[in-house]
């Protein structure tokens, strides 16, 4: 059983939960908003206020049933409008995993949402209309998702209530859509369920519509999705955050290095290597305000204290000694351009890699692809926002980094404007 | 095998530290917005974790309006006193006094929306580039929108509809002379994760979180304190019952609700089981569907 009541709220339940985020894809009027209200609705993670509040506006809209779409509108223009401007974030939990959604629109101008959205995802849901079946933009979600390595997609196959829940239709879009993904998104943990999101059928609770769908509901789906896989376990990497100097006379000569672990296990006594200062030494201890720990793995935050003196500031790493990241300021990557002001070949940006800063010229752009076909064009110069091209960067100094594939962590960065201080562009190194 | 799993609690810290870490390393001038509410004691807690065994580098900021509980003020006092942190006071009365803004009248009055210029002025004068609030996106649907870094130009609005995209886990706190940010370290925190994390690291609140016998009167489906400056409605009357808080502003915009939770496994099991969002008993977001969304677009918090 899935719903949420007090009694299974118990702290010590509470306090081994796991954390799923996902993000939802889909093209307008699909039931993405729907199917989000539907889920905190009938997980019982709506309040009483929101609910009067939908249901008060839900009549002064005209609308028949409780406009379930509305709990997740939150901006002034987007009520009015009807439409989802920007990521929203939804929390919604249950006895077993506590569920983060980033909720982006579906247009077509948005992929810069979908990529915000998606960045830090372990698994995405991809909303297909079964009226419409498998479209240009199906796709391009299903690739974005693949793109940003997110490990999981569920494809729901909505509006099953309008189709009288038939299993053709279900088993049509099924092989249309594989058809694409054996070709492009090897290695993707695929699934597929049959819903109807406006009437609920197997979203939380199992349809008595479809008996010919022995599968889980999208909630079992998101309950049991592995997510211990997820995360870089095999090589260490630390990028140093920030220094940590009491400057206080019980800890003197105290000097660590606090940071987030982005891959591996690390525990005292093990080889480093610092980057850029290319020194090996040892971890004295892993601090934390609890104590000192045996170990410390992703996504841990801990400060570390090396055996030796050596200079070691924000934006330098901390890698195993026998398994060393790439070091260069060559760099190919996949980026997504997410600014109106287009991406000059020759320009000029600030790059942001972990807690390392630098600059940076992009001095070839290798293609641009067309991500509904995933056609390559060649040959251009300027990159519009929403378009996804591979590139080629040269940086002021270099990065340390993995490739994206490996660690979605140490391989991925961030372009900023200069002039604007606007990210302009997500980049997923290759 | 072993399990390389974090809890989710664990997780939630552990992104917290990483970016109240992120504060410190990219702003020169940050400051912590505490309200005495259990959000900003969290991120106390949170900040000395982050930076243990140094001690907390930024000051915290409180913008007084004067209609404060007693008990809020004493704990503020208390925790800065221990945790040898610095504080520092921007006064909503002075605001009033200097005639920067105008006192509400009316029996709905509240200083809540004055707040922002007081903020805004104290921002200025200290010349903070960043300050960390507790807000929270499970909260209110315009906090839904928020960033973790959100950036605030140079009049100190935000610009919901215009926001820099938020990648992976990197920050970008790049901004003009003037311009600053907020930055919301529990962003992805619910009310339930807050008040499970202050049980789990034992966390110290101030007693109006607990039940207590307090004056209070009913107006519009709110309990409201009574108190000197809350004018009453003809019809209105005071009376002695046991309440607590749910959360912890201003007198004249915190609602509280009838409890006899004294221990936090007590609170957990009521607000598991209560039906209304923490919000709900906020009096000064229920001036409008959009009110919330309208004075964060000028500065509030």
């Amino acid at each position: 059983m899935t719903a949420t009541t007090e009694t299974e709220f118990s702290s010590k339940a509470y306090l081994n939960m796991q954390l799923l985020r996902f993000t939802t894809a889909g093209s307008v009027d699909d039931g993405k908003s729907t199917l989000i209200g539907r889920l905190l609705y009938d997980s019982k993670s709506l309040f009483e206020d929101q609910l009067d509040a939908v249901k008060r506006a839900s009549v002064q809209k005209g609308s028949e049933h409780l406009n379930l779409a509305l709990f997740t509108d939150g901006l002034r223009a987007e009520r009015e409008q009807g439409i989802t401007i920007d990521v929203a974030y939804r929390y919604f939990a249950t006895p077993n995993r506590k569920f983060i959604i980033a909720d982006t629109p579906g247009h077509i101008q948005y992929t810069r949402n979908m990529v915000t959205g998606a960045s830090t995802a372990n698994a995405a849901i991809v909303l297909i209309d079964a009226r419409n079946g498998v479209i240009e933009q199906t796709y391009r979600h299903a690739f974005l998702a693949y793109l940003l390595g997110i490990p999981h997609i569920v494809v729901c196959i909505n509006k099953m209530d309008l189709l009288e829940y038939r299993q053709d239709v279900f088993e049509k879009i099924k092989a249309d859509f594989n058809a694409f993904v054996e070709k492009v998104l090897p290695g993707e943990d695929l699934r597929f369920i049959p819903i109807s999101a406006l009437k609920g059928d197997n979203v939380v609770k199992p349809s008595q519509n479809m008996p010919w769908y022995t599968g889980s509901t999208l909630l079992e789906t998101l309950e049991t999705i592995p997510i211990d896989k997820d995360l870089d376990m095999v090589h260490q990497r630390f990028p140093v955050q920030y220094v940590i100097r009491p400057e206080s006379d019980e800890f003197h000569d105290y000097r660590g290095y606090a940071g987030r672990i982005a891959g591996g296990i690390f525990h005292p006594g093990d080889e480093v290597m610092v980057f850029p200062a290319g020194l090996q030494t040892k971890i004295e201890r892993i601090d934390t305000f609890d104590g000192p720990a045996d170990e410390a793995f992703p996504p841990m935050s801990v400060t570390l204290l090396l055996a030796d003196d050596i200079d070691i500031s924000r934006g330098d790493m901390i890698a195993g000694a026998y398994d060393l990241p790439k070091a260069s300021s060559e760099i190919d990557c996949m980026i997504c351009w997410m600014n109106p002001k287009p991406m000059q070949l020759n320009g000029k940006y600030a790059v942001k890699h972990n807690s390392r800063d630098a600059r940076c010229v992009i001095d070839a752009i290798s293609y641009v692809l067309n991500i509904s076909t995933l056609e390559q064009i060649q040959n251009r110069t300027s990159l519009a926002m929403n378009e996804i091209a591979r590139i080629h960067l040269r940086t002021t100094k270099p990065l340390f980094f993995d490739p994206y594939t490996t660690n979605r962590q140490t391989g991925s960065l961030i372009l900023i404007d200069e002039a604007t201080n606007e990210t302009v562009a997500a980049g997923m190194i290759l | 095998m072993k399990d390389y799993n974090l809890t989710h609690l664990r997780e939630l810290e552990s992104e917290a530290i990483y970016i109240l870490r992120e504060v410190a390393a990219q702003f020169e001038r940050p400051a912590l917005l505490f309200s005495g509410g259990k959000d900003s004691i969290v991120l106390v807690h949170l900040s000395r974790k982050a930076f243990y065994p140094a001690s907390i580098p930024f000051p915290l900021v409180h913008i007084d309006t004067g209609h404060n509980f007693a008990e809020a003020i004493t704990f503020r006092d208390d925790l800065v006193k221990k945790f040898n942190a610095r504080l520092i006071v921007g006064s909503v009365q002075e605001s009033i006094d200097t005639g920067r803004v105008v006192e509400e009248k009316g029996i709905n009055a509240s200083r809540n929306v004055l707040q922002t210029v007081t903020l805004l002025d104290t921002i200025e004068k200290h010349k903070f580039d960043a300050a960390i609030g507790g807000g929270r996106r499970d909260e209110e649907k315009a906090r839904a929108k928020e960033r973790f870094f959100s950036h605030r130009d140079e009049f100190g609005q935000w610009d919901p509809k215009n926001q820099r995209p938020e990648l992976w886990n990197i920050f970008n706190g790049k901004k003009r002379m003037g311009e600053h940010f907020r930055v919301f370290p529990i962003s992805n925190w619910t009310e339930m994760d807050v008040w499970q994390y202050i049980l789990r690291e034992n966390i110290e609140l101030p007693e109006l979180y607990f039940t207590h016998e307090r004056e209070v009167f009913f107006r519009d489906g709110i309990w409201l304190a009574a108190a000197p400056f809350m004018a009453m409605k003809p019809g209105e009357k005071a009376e002695k019952l046991n309440v607590r808080c749910r959360t912890v502003g201003d007198i004249s915009c915190t609602g509280l609700v009838l409890s006899t939770a004294d221990n936090l496994e007590d609170i957990i099991r009521e607000i598991a089981a209560t039906r209304v969002t923490e919000r709900g008993g906020r009096y000064d977001d229920r001036r409008s569907d959009a009110a919330m969304e309208d004075r964060k677009k000028e500065g509030y918090f």
